[in-house]
């Protein structure tokens, strides 16, 4: 399958993803996966105008990236499959029937309510319960803000309180 | 002096600002804000207060496509005559920190100077 990452980012699309990951991955289409920019041209707009051209990006709502799962894991561009929190990817993998098994924690920042667990994640509550059920369906769920560094296990992300 | 803030990544923003300081004793034309462990909503209320402070309504960021250039079109909505410069560098930041315009025409003239001042010399494959 051509999906390079499913991955939780609180930025979406940046330089991280578009850079960081794309470059070395030699990423060709990025599916955003979010019902607040599906949902709005301003939003789409602004994102697309970060992407370089030889990158197409697509928004998509859950319900519709869930009807369309089957033809984005068989296409043959190199994918990141982007998410900005992790209710919408909980809901994602939910739905997936399986068809998800590798989750990356890309990016959750410090905001009121969350607290710190690595340097790029912060989580609240409701967060570390979202990131543990994603694991529970058989999912590996990693912490990676970029490729250079090593993956960090969910387990010692959520034992973690250093930002 | 027009004034402006630089947003960028790691402590690229605070260098520039340094640069600009060395170079033409202007460092203070600039607040520097870096996106460093900050969320979206984050950098822009950041860039909102570092607007406030330098009084005039223009921001350089380093990527198009970063998080700091996504929240400076976001606060365009705001801010409808905020400018935001993309891809900067020294000579850019220079030229606008030296000029007398208004910080809109500096900005504009900024972007010509930035471009110009990038080039490639010499090379050789395999070298």
């Amino acid at each position: 399958m051509a999906v390079e990452l499913f991955r939780i980012d609180d930025r979406l699309i940046h330089g991280q993803v578009v850079v960081g990951w794309g470059q070395p991955l030699d990423i060709q289409r990025i599916v955003m996966v979010d019902d607040a920019v599906a949902a709005s041209e301003w939003e789409r707009e602004l994102y697309r105008m970060g992407v370089p051209e030889e990158m197409s990006v697509e928004f998509l709502t859950v319900d519709a990236a869930l009807a369309a799962l089957d033809a984005i894991l068989a296409d043959a561009r190199r994918t990141i499959v982007l998410t900005g929190d992790v209710e919408t990817m909980r809901r994602l993998v939910a739905g997936s029937a399986g068809r998800i098994t590798t989750v990356n924690i890309g990016g959750l920042h410090h905001r009121s309510g969350r607290a710190p667990c690595l340097r790029y994640v912060y989580l609240t509550p409701e967060e570390r319960e979202g990131l543990q059920a994603i694991e529970s369906l058989g999912v590996t769920v990693t912490a990676q803000d970029v490729p250079v560094c090593d993956p960090v296990p969910l387990s010692d992300v959520l034992a973690s309180t250093g930002a | 002096m027009p004034r402006a803030v630089i947003a960028a990544h790691g402590e690229l923003a605070a260098g520039l600002c340094s640069a600009v300081e060395r170079v033409a004793g202007r460092g203070g034309a600039f607040v520097a804000l870096s996106n460093t462990g900050l969320g979206p909503a984050e950098i822009e209320a950041q860039l909102r207060t570092a607007l406030a402070e330098v009084g005039d309504l223009v921001v350089f960021t380093d990527l198009p496509a970063g998080s700091c250039t996504l929240a400076a079109r976001r606060l365009q909505r705001e801010l409808p005559g905020l400018t935001v410069v993309t891809g900067a560098n020294l000579s850019m930041l220079l030229a606008y920190a030296l000029s007398s315009a208004s910080p809109a025409e500096a900005a504009r003239v900024a972007v010509t100077k930035g471009t110009a001042a990038v080039a490639h010399h010499g090379g050789t494959d395999g070298g």
